[in-house]
């Protein structure tokens, strides 16, 4: 059973790192918004898979927290932000 | 080890497997509006499916109601924040026009 725990773990850390590279490279602003969106709904997943492995669920408030916030982030940017220039349409 | 923590460990395993799909995803799409058709999949099913994992593991424990309660506000809270990235990218032309097989914002002259 700890096999699949291990490899839960190893490809949501990999997606997570992946995911990085966008919002660091990201051209625009609402693509670094949709990897940082990514990138929560990752770090969720973790939690949710900490839960069912360690049958701890001192973590699982935080998961209603982070649904939410993220709602209030990422509406927040798309309304606030401001508009990119200077850039070509992707190619 | 009974029924319901294989199927949890499935569950759990297979919502992973949609998050690192999804990162690949992310990296690799072209525009904005792929990346988000990418970037919706752990956001909503594979954060489901890890959920009903973890509440399958923790069955009759009190938690599990944060469990249901993070995976409704998810449900409706991703739509929302779909619609109005989906817009911006729309407006700021952040798209290939060559990928789209069909406009149908600009056929209506909706714009």
């Amino acid at each position: 059973m700890s096999v699949v725990w291990i490899s839960a773990a190893i490809m949501l850390v990999a997606a997570a790192a992946i995911t990085v590279f966008r919002l660091l490279a990201g051209p625009g602003t609402l693509d670094r918004l949709v990897a940082l969106d990514t990138i929560v709904a990752v770090t969720m997943c973790g939690i949710g898979t900490w839960a069912a492995y360690s049958l701890d669920t001192t973590a699982t408030y935080s998961l209603t927290a982070l649904a939410l916030i993220t709602f209030v982030g990422s509406v927040s940017v798309a309304r606030f932000r401001v508009r990119d220039t200077d850039r070509e349409p992707p190619q | 080890m009974n029924v319901f923590d294989v199927v949890s460990g499935a569950l759990v395993l297979f919502g992973s497997a949609l998050a690192l799909t999804a990162a690949i995803g992310v990296v690799r799409f072209p525009d904005t509006l792929t990346r988000m058709h990418s970037a919706s999949k752990p956001q909503v099913l594979g954060l489901l499916l890890v959920l009903t994992g973890a509440a399958l593991r923790l069955r009759g424990q009190a938690d599990v109601g944060m469990l249901i309660l993070a995976g409704l506000f998810t449900l409706i809270t991703a739509p929302v924040v779909a619609n109005r990235v989906g817009q911006l990218a729309y407006r700021e032309q952040s798209f290939r026009d060559d990928l789209l097989i069909r406009n149908e914002l600009d056929d209506n002259g909706a714009n």
